[in-house]
């Protein structure tokens, strides 16, 4: 069936988004609308379908079923011109250890065909405050620190969207709250952001509107103007188990 | 390239590999005149092609480690891109073993140096191994078994290569005309633009879920 465009107002939409692998469904029948420049925090426990939905939406994986539209765009149609709009930072650094942080962000910008890479690379490290340890292999930076460059690499380019899965994965509380105060920090006014967390605190902090993601299906969905803090917590503390 | 350059653990095992498998060999069966010929060239190409073996396992390898196959994925390329990349890499780190191990392999057979056609296999069966060992690699990759699934998929389908360098190298190392090794070089010329096709269209396929 011949699915609408949805309107020019929204960054993202996502009509049914459904994912199975093999008999198991990671999500079931997800709708989504995130407004250009709006923050979505998607919340839930481990296996509720957060990494899939952003996984799906950042062109890495194909729906089973349902629609995804970034700015107007169907990712399955045009997925090649939808990446140079958008960028993922997950726990994983998609960096090459054995090269320097400035060769990895120079490899990067050269696959993105980033126009005045130089001076654009200093830029963006200078936003992550890695300017000293720039011409350091990667593999000797602490995982902090190589998430700051994690950063720095994905927005190297630009991008218009921004996607964020569990980026504190992995790092002790003090380089959690430096790689939070740098993405705090990062000029996001135009760009719009999606953040999975299990951060309840920083998660309601960074963002404008707010999802509980649950075996795959949306099970509480807020903005920031409409959210009841107790009755989230009750939903989320469900969800987790630590409620019951 | 930056990154095997660095490492060298392309280049250093399967050249390690090789140069092992043309030395116990070449202990084996010394260099009489009378066997050479008729054994040197299979021992060439049975040390390049398993010492491929374990250099295309790492191709992919090195992009699964901190999920740097997705960091790629996620570049407004063309998935081909990726593929034609990996295989620029993958054949010019073999063929700078083959560069390495083939003067060896003369001295130890007790062979001319000097042999041009020779060179020009090498460089038709390494494009032939690359074409599908780089895709293999990335297929071999998501699954559990990868580095047995690597020459299970692998072997099989490259005989045609092996057995026409084997072929074409022992008309070189017996001297004969060109026209002698004619068929064997088309047989690989064709099977190198066979599997660049092949795997250029079904490249997205393997590496997508």
């Amino acid at each position: 069936m011949h699915e609408v465009a949805p309107a020019s107002s929204c960054a993202i939409e996502v009509r049914g988004l459904a994912k199975a692998f093999g008999e198991r469904y990671a999500l079931r029948g997800v709708d989504l609308k995130v407004n250009r420049g709006e923050r979505l925090v998607v919340f839930g426990p481990n296996g509720a379908g957060k990494t899939t939905l952003v996984k799906i939406i950042s062109t890495l994986v194909k729906p089973s079923a349902g629609h995804v539209w970034l700015d107007g765009i169907d990712i399955r149609e045009r997925a090649a011109q939808i990446r140079r709009r958008i960028s993922l930072v997950s726990h994983q650094t998609f960096l090459y250890d054995d090269l320097t942080v400035y060769e990895n962000l120079r490899f990067y910008g050269r696959m993105y065909g980033v126009p005045g890479l130089e001076e654009k690379i200093r830029e963006v490290v200078s936003w992550v405050q890695l300017e000293p340890r720039l011409h350091d292999r990667v593999g000797t930076l602490s995982h902090g620190l190589q998430q700051r460059a994690s950063i720095a690499r994905a927005v190297l380019h630009s991008p218009s969207m921004l996607f964020l899965d569990e980026p504190e994965v992995g790092l002790d509380p003090q380089a959690s709250n430096v790689v939070n105060d740098v993405l705090g920090r990062l000029d996001t006014g135009s760009r719009t952001v999606v953040m999975t967390t299990h951060n309840l605190e920083r998660g309601l902090e960074l963002g404008d509107s707010f999802v509980i993601l649950d075996r795959g299906k949306i099970v509480y969905q807020a903005t920031r103007d409409e959210i009841d803090k107790e009755g989230f917590k009750q939903v989320y503390d469900r969800c987790t188990g630590t409620g019951r | 390239m930056l990154t095997e350059l660095r490492t060298k653990e392309f280049v250093v095992s399967v050249l390690v590999f090789a140069l092992l498998v043309l030395v116990i060999f070449s202990f084996a069966f010394g260099a009489r005149t009378d066997t050479t010929e008729m054994v040197a060239p299979g021992i060439l190409w049975v040390a390049l092609t398993f010492g491929g073996v374990l250099g295309f396992n790492r191709i992919f390898a090195v992009e699964k480690e901190n999920s740097r196959l997705e960091g790629l994925m996620l570049c407004p390329v063309d998935r081909a891109v990726i593929y034609w990349g990996k295989l620029a890499g993958s054949f010019t780190f073999m063929l700078a073993v083959a560069i390495v191990l083939t003067p060896i392999f003369l001295a130890l057979f007790n062979l001319p140096l000097f042999l041009p056609r020779l060179a020009l296999i090498i460089v038709l069966a390494t494009l032939g191994f690359a074409a599908v060992g780089t895709l293999f690699s990335a297929l071999a990759i998501n699954t559990r078994a990868r580095d047995i699934m690597l020459p299970i998929l692998f072997l099989p389908v490259v005989v045609p290569v092996i057995v026409a360098a084997v072929k074409a190298t022992t008309s070189v190392l017996a001297d004969k005309p060109w026209g002698d090794m004619l068929t064997w070089l088309q047989i690989m010329i064709a099977f190198d633009i066979i599997y660049l096709v092949v795997a250029t269209l079904v490249f997205e396929f393997v590496v997508e879920e």
